[in-house]
């Protein structure tokens, strides 16, 4: 059972990311993409004094998307904590000397590094500002990883091209010039 | 309901194999834009490659009915460009920032991550505010 517990080798979660393109369409014509969802949720929870057009339509139309990541949720519920892999990320020794370099610590078994990520006003202050930046950004290109680079460049779509690029530019930008320098000056 | 049952089971899935192969990881993600391993890229090529033949072969078939029925199209991206460059821009250099996207987000929330449930309540936020401002945005 240990491959239960142990990282998945990129040539078995790949394909199995794919798979989720034709599977949509088998089960009810979809299109898989995650960041819709935050849209359907403002529009579930947008209060009738605040009326923002772009939220009013009948979400109740998506709940077969709403249950996708519920579903997403479970999974990773399953894969962190009740079969958690027992050891740290193996990162690249590069990697690893960049980490130091930067004052983080190596990783633990844990995913995300406690420096960002334990809770303090700090920390959960910047992950929030982070969280509304990929939020709007997500929903202004109409699509995020799972809907642009998956979806859109496996069926040849060239917005999909434009946002996967813009994607990897800010990507680039925030981590080779931004990141080193979060926990030292 | 039970026919919301096959979207529970393949985001699960979904979500499994996106812990479970550590691109819901923080440090994955500064590993894939420092160049410093194949894993990330490989997750993304074969992800794509994978869905890009199954695509080409749903295509050639005869029979293109979904299983409830609804016949099976891909579906076209509106044309253009601004906004899809600015809004990837701005994606891009947050998901750099924390290293989540939005699969990522939820996988990791649902695994009792506190700190991706906040980075899920600013997503709400930014989301609700391109929609309050789309009409003045350049798209």
């Amino acid at each position: 059972m240990d491959w239960l517990t142990h990282t998945l080798p990129w040539y078995v979660a790949g394909p199995l990311i794919g798979l989720m393109v034709p599977l949509m369409l088998f089960i009810g014509n979809r299109s898989f993409g995650i960041s819709n969802n935050l849209r359907h949720l403002c529009a579930i929870t947008q209060p009738p004094t605040v009326e923002v057009d772009f939220f009013r339509y009948n979400w109740k139309e998506h709940t077969w998307s709403l249950v996708f990541v519920i579903g997403t949720a479970l999974g990773g519920y399953l894969a962190g904590v009740v079969f958690a892999n027992p050891n740290p990320v193996e990162l690249s020794l590069a990697a690893q000397n960049m980490l130091l370099s930067w004052g983080f610590t190596l990783p633990g078994t844990s995913l995300v590094p406690d420096e960002l990520f334990h809770p303090s006003v700090r920390n959960f202050t910047f992950l929030f500002a982070c969280g509304v930046l990929v939020g709007f950004g997500t929903r202004y290109a109409g699509g995020c990883t799972s809907g642009h680079a998956i979806t859109g460049l496996s069926t040849l779509q060239l917005p999909s091209l434009f946002a996967v690029l813009g994607i990897f530019a800010g990507g680039l930008i925030a981590s080779w010039f931004l990141v080193p320098h979060m926990l030292i000056g | 309901m039970t026919r919301y049952l096959p979207y529970l089971l393949v985001g699960l899935m979904f979500g499994f194999v996106l812990v479970k192969s550590e691109a819901a990881s923080w440090y994955r993600i500064q590993e894939m834009f420092h160049f410093q391993n194949f894993h990330m890229f490989g997750i993304l090529f074969s992800a794509i490659a994978t869905a890009f033949v199954s695509i080409q072969i749903v295509k050639r078939m005869g029979k293109k009915k979904a299983m409830d029925g609804q016949s099976i199209e891909i579906p076209e991206k509106t044309p253009g460009t601004k906004s899809y460059v600015i809004g990837g821009l701005v994606f891009g250099f947050g998901w750099g920032l924390i290293g989540l996207c939005p699969g990522p987000m939820f996988a990791m929330a649902g695994a009792g991550s506190l700190g991706a449930f906040v980075v899920l309540v600013g997503a709400l936020h930014g989301t609700w505010l391109y929609g309050a401002l789309k009409q003045h945005l350049p798209h």
